[in-house]
């Protein structure tokens, strides 16, 4: 996910200092990795650089400074460029589960691979089971329900493809040993 | 409520299968499949098509007899009870819905929810008036007067579950419930399921072989040719890293 490009829409409703938008960041994508405080300044400060952000001044409320700012326009019509272009519907070519399947077959009977796909299916099940009671739970808000239903369809489609490589495990094997 | 609560003995389950084997001509549908179904929970029956898992429904819930094997339900033995009281047990105990087709299409939707209470003597006026609360739950009373031509596949199915469950039944066995279902429709009619059965503390065998339906349930077991595959243990995959 592009974190400028979030931070930038978020300030698109009004300035807005890095606390309050970190909060609001883990709000919106509860269940995204929480943004760290780190990242959020790093972020604007490269956003003030490039010119699609401004310091706007500064806040105390009482306590500590804090630092708002404000998209520009430039930030504006960066943020409509982004919104409206295609995604790469990218393959995930880094697929640790092949890698470990693909590795169980070349290091023979140590490890059995039918056993790394079967016991990988249990921990996806108990996942897609935890992500389940997340989204049926009492009062819980629609943005929380697509998050979670993100999460259970990718971790479905990883399940379908242990599936099919479950059953042509023995094929696989004869291509990996053989190379 | 059931007025015959079954006398279940702490920590032992509500049904329990053991080494049921069921043959189709040649065709070795189940070889010596067994699972304990504990009351209130929603268990999961997962596998590959053709993998034996509505034969397993059939005889769990007494519509089909098990050529070698046996099936518990608390004190009486489903595999060798006559078939007035499999039938009895059917209509009073145990509620069963389908993929598609367990309502009646020419009577209303209303009639074919009330239909296992006037089946069981119910006065139709007491019947109705608990056939519209069960409509009423799934969101489907406004439909009470269609036939089920009339109304989409989900309908169709919440009203299916609410016939299943107007008898307070002990147990629910649902075979693919929503494969004949859009995603979202599915998902209405596996959360309409979850909740009630939580809600009423009856036990569900849901057979299905989506994982997005299977992850509503507290537990899967998983058919491999006609037999429950063992669930692997977590630990031992965490080991796979060393
Ligand atoms: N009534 C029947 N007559 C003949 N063969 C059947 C019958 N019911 C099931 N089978 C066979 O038994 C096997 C298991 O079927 P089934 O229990 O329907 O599996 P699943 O529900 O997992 O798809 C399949 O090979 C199927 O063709
Ligand atoms: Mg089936």
């Amino acid at each position: 996910m592009s974190t400028r490009h979030v931070l930038l829409g978020l300030l698109a409703g009004g300035p807005s200092h890095g606390y309050d938008l970190k909060r609001r960041y883990d709000d919106r994508f509860p269940q995204a990795r929480p943004l760290a405080y780190a990242q959020v300044y790093t972020t604007l400060q490269r956003l003030v650089r490039d010119g699609l952000a401004d310091v706007e001044g500064t806040e105390s409320d009482g306590g500590p400074e804090r630092t708002l700012y404000r998209s520009t326009a430039e930030g504006a019509s960066e943020l409509i460029r982004w919104a409206g272009e295609i995604t790469p519907p990218a393959p995930f070519v880094t697929n640790e589960i092949f890698a470990k399947v693909v590795v169980s077959i070349l290091v023979d009977d140590a490890v059995d691979p039918a056993a790394v796909l079967r016991e990988q299916r249990a921990a996806h099940m108990a996942r897609m089971r935890e992500l389940t009671a997340v989204k049926t739970g009492p009062g819980v808000d629609l943005t929380t329900v697509l998050s979670a239903d993100y999460a259970l369809a990718h971790l479905d489609a990883d399940l379908r493809w242990m599936n099919t490589t479950a059953a042509r495990l023995s094929t696989l094997t004869a291509e990996v040993t053989a190379a | 409520m059931s007025t015959q609560a079954r006398e279940v003995p702490a920590g032992a389950p509500l049904l329990a299968a053991r080494g049921l084997v069921k043959s189709y001509g040649r065709t070795e549908a189940l070889r010596g499949a067994a699972l304990d179904l504990y009351a209130g929970e929603i268990l999961a029956v997962s596998g590959a098509s053709g993998s034996g898992k509505s034969t397993l429904l059939h005889c769990l819930s007494g519509i089909v007899r098990p050529d070698a094997g046996s099936v518990s339900y608390g004190r009486e033995q489903l595999d060798r009870l006559p078939e007035e009281r499999l039938s009895e047990l059917r209509r009073t105990e145990f509620g069963v819905v389908f993929q598609f087709g367990q309502l009646i299409p020419e009577l209303p939707v209303i009639d074919n929810v009330a239909l296992p209470l006037l089946l069981a003597g119910v006065p139709r006026a007491e019947a109705h008036v608990r056939a519209d609360a069960w409509l009423e739950r799934f969101g489907v009373r406004g439909q009470r007067e269609l036939r089920p031509g009339e109304m989409s596949g989900g309908q169709v199915q919440r009203a299916a579950l609410a016939r299943a469950l107007v008898t307070d039944p002990r147990i629910v066995f649902a075979d693919e419930p929503t494969g004949a279902l859009d995603s979202l429709g599915g998902e209405q009619v596996m959360t309409a399921l979850a909740h009630t059965a939580r809600e009423t503390h009856t036990a569900v065998v849901l057979i299905t072989h989506d994982a997005q339906v299977a992850a509503y349930a507290d537990r899967e077991v998983r058919l491999h040719d006609g037999a429950v595959q063992e669930s692997p243990m977590l630990p031992q995959a965490v080991s796979h890293d060393h």
